[in-house]
């Protein structure tokens, strides 16, 4: 493990970058705001208040402060050896996000989020949440600073989701199960504007992930920037070099967008994102929007959409809630155009092993999101073998994902389960081995 | 076609007709392919028939995130029931046919992936008079803003209580036909009472336009139209409309109706 301090701080990750969109959050044709005129005096108002923000210098040591002493930062970086001997012997680094508080790197930007709404004097929070994990942030920061906290999700994902819904609970925050159209991350995203368009005169809707209407592409990505400035920073004082690859899995593009961002301009660093494949992408029971997706506008930008001919969002499907989304951050689709970052699938069955693979070889039993990124790094180090060095985003721990694993590995006697099986794990339980 | 005239001056003639009369225009919103797509095409017909001066044909869409439960559930089993995006226009032309005037409601992810020049160039081949976008603001409308200029159709946007007068300006300079007013900040759905929110965004909006200002979201009965039509020049009815639907045609007739009394001041409440 390096060392526990770093000189990178979240506020870092504010500071500007080479890589902005342009004034109204185009990434090249990517981006923008394809949303209702109802919205735009609520995401300009953010989009004002997070410039003044991030020129403040007392916001900053506030954020600064929130990041080291309640969340944990900076989260340390992993050797992981044994998974190395499964993995070409490449050397795999761990960026430990599952070990910031509330288990996951959502907390870096719900922190920042937080507090840009007690400075735009709003009261109340809402937000989207598939795997629970922003969910859960979010409910934790409301009660942290006192703001009220409405959380949308899913109602097939408050079932495979059960801890996080009983964690948001408890702090304080109100979950509302959403029943409509496919009732996954997709549809929690359009109750969340339903309840903003009505409430924006008191409610700042925390989106979860760095896609949406700008700023939040761009907003969010900083948040979470502070990732990759640590592990650029901790992967040299270890190693003495830089990485060969860095790689993280990718839902809507928050965790992956935050840990490449610092690493845009080093050349030879690839940069490599994992999708989630479902079924495999050939199947079409998939949730791949770069892999499998065309250019289209879903919640606020223009970005790759898995839609059918006429524009319809097509069902998506992932073992994992957090990936279980049709679309993607529009940096990312900018990234893959350019050629700048490589996206590519990662079944659910790969993850599952990678799951597994990482229990028994490191002690660390990962999101399954997150699984989906450790995957892609024992494919990528089977290729290059034992010269090459992998930077995974460990985006968060695997706690929520415990019953879903145990029903995938049959582990568990399933009459001890609640009979209320999610239907994207039971049919193929039992056939697995631990 | 039975009628001549680009589509924006075919839409200017609504309103210049209601203004001769000394009334506001009734403009109907139905879903193309609820309760199935012969069943939208009566419905709208019967709004037609019954005194509407406008219907807005909404195109379904799988993530309609402006509209409250009723619009949404109607639109969901529009498209669990196989409706397309050539079914809308073909209702539309069928709709022109008649000497019906229409214009499409749409979510802009379909015409994007019909194409935008296409579904512009299709939309006036079929009669149709312009396009209500809920979730296209003008700033990310470039090439549609051409291509209805070329094909003679209204780009219609929409104007709500948290525009700036800056945006206020900006909307309505790229608006053609009339502009649409929600007048509540919220998703649309029946409500009980029209929000004087909606009088102070009309006077708003005026003192940027000349155009007809429609108003829309929660207008439901006679009464509430002949409110909304002391101060606008068009009224909106959606949800009440698909509310009704879910009762048949002849609901929809009844409701269209008093509406059409409503707008002209005849209603006697309720
Ligand atoms: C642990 C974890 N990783 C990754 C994701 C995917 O989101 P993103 O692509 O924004 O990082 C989630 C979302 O819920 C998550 O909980």
């Amino acid at each position: 493990m390096t060392s526990a301090s770093t000189a990178s701080t979240a506020s870092q990750g504010l500071a500007g970058t080479l890589h902005d969109p342009d004034d109204s959050g185009h990434f090249g044709r990517w981006g923008g705001r394809y949303m209702p005129e109802a919205l735009i005096a609520a995401v300009d108002e953010v989009a004002a208040e997070y410039e003044k923000a991030r020129h403040d210098p007392a916001f900053l040591a506030e954020l600064d402060r929130l990041q080291r002493d309640y969340a944990g930062r900076p989260s340390p970086v992993t050797d992981a050896r044994r998974l190395s001997e499964h993995a070409g012997g490449a050397r795999i680094l761990l960026k430990r996000e599952d070990l910031n508080h509330t288990g996951s790197h959502k907390i870096n930007n719900v922190l920042g989020q937080a507090l840009l709404t007690k400075r735009m004097g709003k009261t109340r929070v809402i937000a989207e949440t598939g795997a629970g994990q922003h969910g859960v942030a979010t409910a934790t920061a409301a009660a942290l600073m006192g703001l009220e906290c409405m959380v949308y999700m899913g109602e097939v994902d408050t079932e495979r989701q059960a801890l996080n819904v009983a964690r948001m609970r408890l702090l304080g925050a109100e979950v509302v199960p959403v029943t409509t159209g496919s009732r996954t991350l997709k549809d929690a995203l359009n109750e969340a504007y339903r309840d903003w368009v009505a409430s924006v005169g008191h409610t700042h809707y925390i989106l979860g992930t760095a896609a949406g209407p700008h700023p939040f592409p761009m907003m969010v990505r900083d948040f979470h920037r502070v990732i990759g400035l640590e592990a650029r920073e901790q992967v040299l004082a270890a190693y003495g070099r830089l990485p060969d690859a860095v790689v993280a899995c990718v839902g809507g593009g928050s965790n992956a967008i935050g840990i490449f961002h610092p690493f845009l301009d080093d050349a030879d660093v690839r940069l490599i994102g994992y999708e989630a494949a479902g079924d495999g992408v050939e199947t079409g029971r998939h949730a791949a929007s770069i892999t499998g997706g065309t250019p289209g506008a879903l919640h606020g930008a223009m970005s790759y959409l898995l839609q059918d001919t006429d524009g319809q969002t097509l069902e998506t499907h992932s073992i994992s809630a957090g990936l279980d989304y049709p679309g993607v951050g529009p940096e990312h689709a900018f990234l893959a155009d350019s050629g700048r970052a490589s996206y590519e699938p990662v079944t659910d069955a790969e993850a599952m092993d990678a799951f597994r693979l990482l229990c028994r070889t490191e002690g660390i039993i990962p999101a399954i999101e997150s699984a989906h990124a450790i995957a892609g790094a024992v494919r990528l180090g089977k290729t290059w073998g034992p010269e090459a060095t992998i930077l995974v985003n460990l985006s968060g721990r695997g706690d929520k994902d415990v019953d879903t694993a145990a029903r995938w590995f049959g582990v568990v006697d399933e009459a001890a389960l609640p009979t209320e099986a999610p239907d994207t794990t039971d049919a193929a339980s039992g056939e697995r081995e631990l | 076609m039975t009628t001549t005239g680009t589509g924006i001056t075919r839409l200017a003639e609504v309103f210049t007709t209601a203004k001769a009369e000394d009334r506001a225009a009734l403009i109907a919103y139905l879903p193309s392919g609820y309760p199935t797509i012969k069943g939208s095409l009566g419905l709208l017909t019967q709004a037609l028939d019954a005194g509407a001066d406008l219907v807005e044909v909404g195109l379904p869409y799988s993530d309609p995130v402006l509209d409250g439960p009723v619009i949404q559930h109607a639109v969901d089993a529009a498209l669990k029931g196989g409706v397309r995006v050539r079914d809308t226009l073909a209702i539309v032309e069928q709709l022109a046919e008649r000497g019906g005037r229409a214009v499409v409601m749409t979510y802009w992810n379909p015409v994007l992936r019909y194409g935008v020049e296409a579904f512009a160039r299709d939309l006036a081949a079929a009669g149709g008079l312009g396009v209500i976008t809920p979730d296209l603001v003008p700033d990310e409308a470039g090439s549609w803003l051409t291509a209805a200029d070329r094909e003679g159709l209204a780009p219609i946007f929409l104007v709500a209580p948290s525009s700036s007068d800056e945006r206020i300006a900006s909307t309505t300079a790229a608006t053609r036909g009339f502009l649409y007013a929600a007048s509540t900040m919220g998703v649309t759905g029946a409500r009980d009472a029209v929000s004087d929110t909606a009088t102070t965004l009309v006077a708003r909006a005026r003192a940027h336009t000349d155009l007809p200002i429609g108003v829309g979201l929660g207008v439901r009965n006679g009464a509430q139209a002949g409110e909304v039509a002391t101060f606008a020049d068009g009224v909106i009815v959606g949800s009440a409309l698909v509310s009704a639907a879910e009762h048949g045609r002849a609901a929809v007739a009844r409701l269209t109706t008093e509406l059409a009394a409503g707008v002209r001041g005849q209603h006697t409440g309720r």
